[in-house]
């Protein structure tokens, strides 16, 4: 079953713009798709049927008008449910936020839809982004197209799997620990975190806030430049976006690896790793040694504390942010009987699910007094470690490769009661949240079960350009094609 | 450092009303995960400063200009309760 939705973001662009089809058929062609995929995956809380539909004829009536708003013109995208829609619910998969409709919309959507993006719906998350497997929605489980048995991976598994299953032609996520990349590496499309600062996040629904990033998922590298390229840029409204010089994204695929230097984590090739994926990614190193870039190990020692010092600094950071669902200002509040601060305590206990309560509990206590020093501060600590190893390697290569998962995609059920297990799948996306840097996954292939294995590549803070490069080559070096197709042929009877 | 945690106290900071049994549930696996985050205890960081944020950036400044804002009404809609103006909210004292 190959249809329209299964083009890449580029194609549909030239198909829409050579006149073969209207964004109005392409959006028919992503929500059909979607009727006959979301019962069994449901990767989206809500699809936006007619402000979707108006979008849409607005953007054919543009472009009949000879009127270009850029590369995703008339392009049905999704958005993770923790980004601000405008009178669209936005919940983060959270009970505390059932039925609540922003009043603005966050800058990435602002940006989208003046780029003349067809915004399809709102996409299944963990609740507040926390988590790795989706399992943590209030409302319900998203599962993995390549398996439904399987989790999508998470927190943006919604995303993931809309994009992989052809429910969208891309998707935005929002990354902490890996929580764009991770997702994309287990549903097998490409998933992107921007340096630190370089997209806004002025709308996205705050989690641990020195480390969030807003960033694509796409069925292709040049599809993710193409996104990245039209929400970046400095805003006014978010303090922390960079204030200066978008990486310019155009002239960075398609140059190949030759004369680049590369270095492989060692870290993240040991034992904690699938055989099956240590394998993978090192068939794919040779690849890039053989296409000209020279290869080396390189050592990330304080890696192995990254872990740890991510889980207190991201529940610290959580515990502040979450304390702005009290129950005053939007969303659930209980009916106790009492005074405020009652409503407030109760409020939380019925609007919280358990892992959000779990890391917001962990980071109120590690940032309580007697323990902030030997927790959170150590923590912050180890993090100026991690950003140094990072330097310390960029002096000797261009870009990092490794692992985006330690495994592909685990079954349903099979972590979610045990929370260090569940931790430990993001060990090897968050150095570089630590570290504020960009890092891409791009799909290079199954393992024995027919799931996919996700590759990384890390550059440094605002290397946008390089990394693209050298995912675009691993791409096409991968030749992991089809991949919507071969998806949805598990979960479409034909 | 042996892992101690007034459970009760860390739900009362975080105002998060937890029966006795969940406080027991949620101690024991704090217990646990922070036997694992203790590790950062592991690594010497002497002399080290912390990270507190990944960008060399201290303050964005922009002029204290009057613009457009909402309107009150888009968000006290959204509010579990308001009168006139203003969020309501139950009694502050007990």
């Amino acid at each position: 079953m190959s249809d329209l939705s299964d083009l890449t973001i580029s194609d549909a662009g030239a198909g829409l713009r050579n006149k073969d089809f209207t964004s109005v058929e392409l959006l028919d062609a992503v929500t059909t798709r979607a009727s006959f995929t979301e019962a069994q995956l449901h990767a989206y809380l809500v699809l936006d049927r007619d402000g979707a539909r108006s979008a849409a004829e607005a953007a054919d009536a543009l472009l009949a008008e000879g009127r270009d708003l850029g590369l995703l013109h008339g392009i049905p995208i999704a958005l993770k449910d923790n980004m601000c829609t405008e009178g669209l619910a936005t919940t983060a998969s959270s009970q505390i936020l059932a039925g609540w409709k922003p009043p603005y919309d966050a800058t990435v959507v602002a940006r989208l839809r003046d780029g003349g993006a067809v915004i399809t719906g709102k996409t299944n998350l963990d609740e507040f982004a926390m988590g790795s497997s989706t399992e943590n929605s209030a409302y319900g489980t998203t599962r993995n197209p390549w398996n439904p048995d399987h989790v999508p991976g998470g927190s943006s598994g919604g995303s993931a799997a809309a994009v992989a299953v052809g429910s969208a032609f891309g998707a935005l996520g929002s990354d902490t620990g890996g929580s764009i990349r991770q997702p994309a590496a287990l549903c097998g499309v490409v998933g992107m975190k921007p340096t630190y600062g370089l997209v806004s996040r002025y709308g996205l629904i705050a989690f641990a806030s020195s480390l969030d990033q807003i960033g694509p998922l796409t069925r292709s590298v040049s599809d993710s430049a193409a996104v990245l390229d039209t929400i970046a840029g400095w805003d006014r409204f978010d303090s922390t976006s960079i204030d200066g010089k978008v990486p310019d994204l155009s002239g960075s695929i398609g140059k190949g690896v030759d004369g680049l230097r590369i270095g492989i984590v060692s870290e993240l090739m040991g034992d904690g790793i699938d055989p099956q994926i240590r394998s993978a990614v090192s068939a794919m190193a040779s690849k890039l040694e053989a296409s000209g870039a020279e290869v080396v190990e390189v050592g990330l020692p304080s890696s192995e504390y990254a872990l740890s010092a991510y889980y207190l600094i991201a529940p610290a950071e959580c515990s502040a942010n979450l304390a702005r669902f009290d129950g005053v200002r939007y969303g659930h509040r209980s009916d106790v009987e009492g005074t405020t601060e009652d409503m407030m305590s109760h409020t939380r206990a019925e609007g919280f699910g358990p892992e959000v309560i779990r890391r917001i509990l962990l980071g109120t206590y590690a940032l309580s007094a007697g323990y902030y020093d030997a927790f959170y501060g150590q923590a912050q600590r180890v993090r100026t470690l991690v950003r140094k190893d990072f330097s310390a390697a960029y002096e000797k290569v261009d870009v990092l490769i490794s692992p985006t998962s330690p495994t592909t995609a685990f079954r349903v059920g099979e972590r979610s009661a045990d929370p260090i297990a569940m931790y430990y799948s993001d060990v090897c996306t968050i150095p570089s949240n630590l570290a504020g840097d960009p890092a891409i996954s791009i799909p290079i292939g199954l393992d024995e079960s027919g799931l996919p294995i996700g590759f990384q590549v890390m550059a440094p803070a605002l290397g946008e350009e390089i990394m693209y490069q050298v995912a675009a080559a691993v791409e096409s070096l991968a030749g992991f094609e089809d991949r919507a197709a071969l998806a949805t042929s598990k979960v479409v009877a034909p | 450092m042996p892992i101690d945690i007034d459970i009760a106290r860390v739900a009362h900071l975080a105002r998060i009303a937890l029966t006795e049994e969940e406080l027991a549930s949620y101690g024991a696996q704090l217990e646990v995960i922070l036997e694992h985050a203790e590790r950062v205890q592991a690594l010497p960081t002497e002399g080290v400063e912390p990270t507190s944020h990944p960008l060399p950036m201290v303050n964005g400044f922009r002029a204290d200009e009057v613009g457009d804002c909402l309107e009150p009404e888009s968000f006290l809609s959204e509010a579990p309760d308001s009168e006139a103006g203003q969020f309501r909210v139950p009694k502050i004292l007990g």
